[in-house]
């Protein structure tokens, strides 16, 4: 991803497509889309992170956080025509070093909160996946995933702690 | 979920993350966001729970063209949308409600005044204006009112809400907000349902007003 974003390299844009298109198409088929809107979908997606790789900051985010936000982006347009209001963008810091403890950390919070949810009964990671698939109301998020929702909260506020000091070094 | 808070509750930061939250409250979690490091970090781990259910869903063969068809389009003209940026008490997310312009307050009495941004069958979002130490008509709810203090800041039965502050209030509470002292408070506040007003705006004019 730092590739195709610093030196818009096509063979790693190449290498991420094939990662991530077979992937947002199951996923996007999950609700009931068909094979061939499904491609529609992954194309406009794929095509936004290319064009959008400047924004991402692997400090903040894995890969696939962004690309789950830019897909249910694509997905709302798509089923209601109307744009989901977007936070504003941070401020970039051009002349600001990776920071390689910070990147590793964010992979080791992922796949903490991975296995958390790995270790969730079946039926209650359904649900989970049911909420982040864009299929639960928040109502129906606080009163189903309760349980879930509060097995994964500390690995959430863990994972929050350290954004949130990362995000106020970033601002000031 | 309680009846106040001055974060946006998970559920809320949840559904949010994955696009079910009406666009009225939308625009109040995008605001809250582009304000606060808090809540971003918050609506970040649910996106970085997003990222994971995206990951683990099984991968399904794309047709063999797509991949050489995207990349000869790599270096197409990019189509240029228009950006907001902030622009005084009001972040990027209410510029674009308010496509750019200033906000045009109408008023509603008592040097209460709002512009409605939007409103649909899901629910309405305003911004309101209130003079320092002015309350608001005492008034309880159908459904969900979410506000969000942009300037000055206000206190209600519940507690005081400053700059970045959000009030989740249900059906549960009558309350009667009062503006502080020193700046005039702004608020941006999104409903499911129409406010009921107790006094102040006899409910006859409530058509009239939108509220």
């Amino acid at each position: 991803m730092i590739a195709v974003r610093d030196h818009r390299d096509k063979a790693a844009f190449a290498s991420l497509f094939d990662h991530f298109a077979p992937r947002l198409k199951g996923f996007v088929m999950r609700n009931g889309t068909s094979a061939a809107q499904a491609e529609e979908i992954v194309q406009d997606v794929m095509l936004t992170l290319w064009r959008k790789a400047h924004m991402f900051d692997p400090h903040r985010a894995q890969v696939s956080a962004w690309v789950y936000q830019i897909v249910r982006n694509r997905q709302i347009d798509v089923a209601r025509k109307e744009n989901r209001p977007m936070p504003e963008a941070l401020k970039e810091e051009p002349e600001a070093e990776p920071d390689a403890t910070q990147i590793v950390a964010i992979e080791q919070e992922t796949g903490q909160l991975r296995a958390a949810l790995a270790k969730l009964r079946p039926e209650q990671r359904e649900v989970i996946e049911k909420a982040y698939l864009g299929e639960l109301t928040h109502q129906e998020i606080s009163t189903q995933t309760g349980l879930p929702l509060g097995t994964i909260k500390s690995r959430i506020r863990l994972g929050l702690q350290r954004l949130r000091h990362e995000l106020k070094d970033l601002s000031e | 979920m309680p009846a106040i808070t001055h974060h946006i509750p998970e559920p809320m930061m949840a559904a949010y993350a994955a696009g079910t939250l009406p666009n009225a409250f939308s625009l109040v979690v995008a605001t809250q966001v582009s304000m606060s490091s808090e809540a971003r970090a918050a609506l970040q781990a649910h996106e970085a729970v997003g990222g994971i259910v995206l990951e683990d869903s099984g991968a399904v063969a794309v047709s063999d063209n797509m991949k050489s068809d995207l990349l000869s389009m790599l270096d197409d003209p990019v189509p240029t949308e228009p950006v907001y940026t902030r622009s005084g008490v009001y972040p990027a997310p209410v510029m674009e409600a308010l496509k750019g312009r200033e906000p045009r307050w109408k008023t509603l009495g008592m040097g209460v005044k709002q512009d409605i941004l939007s409103e649909d069958e899901y629910g309405s979002v305003r911004l309101l204006y209130i003079p320092p130490e002015q309350a608001v008509p005492d008034h309880g709810h159908n459904g969900l009112e979410m506000t969000l203090v942009l300037q000055g800041s206000f206190s209600d039965e519940t507690g005081r809400f400053g700059v970045g502050d959000v009030e989740v209030a249900d059906e549960t509470l009558e309350h009667t907000p009062i503006a502080g002292a020193g700046e005039p408070c702004i608020c941006l506040a999104a409903t499911d349902a129409r406010l009921k007003f107790n006094a102040f705006v006899p409910r006859l004019l409530q058509p009239l007003f939108r509220i």
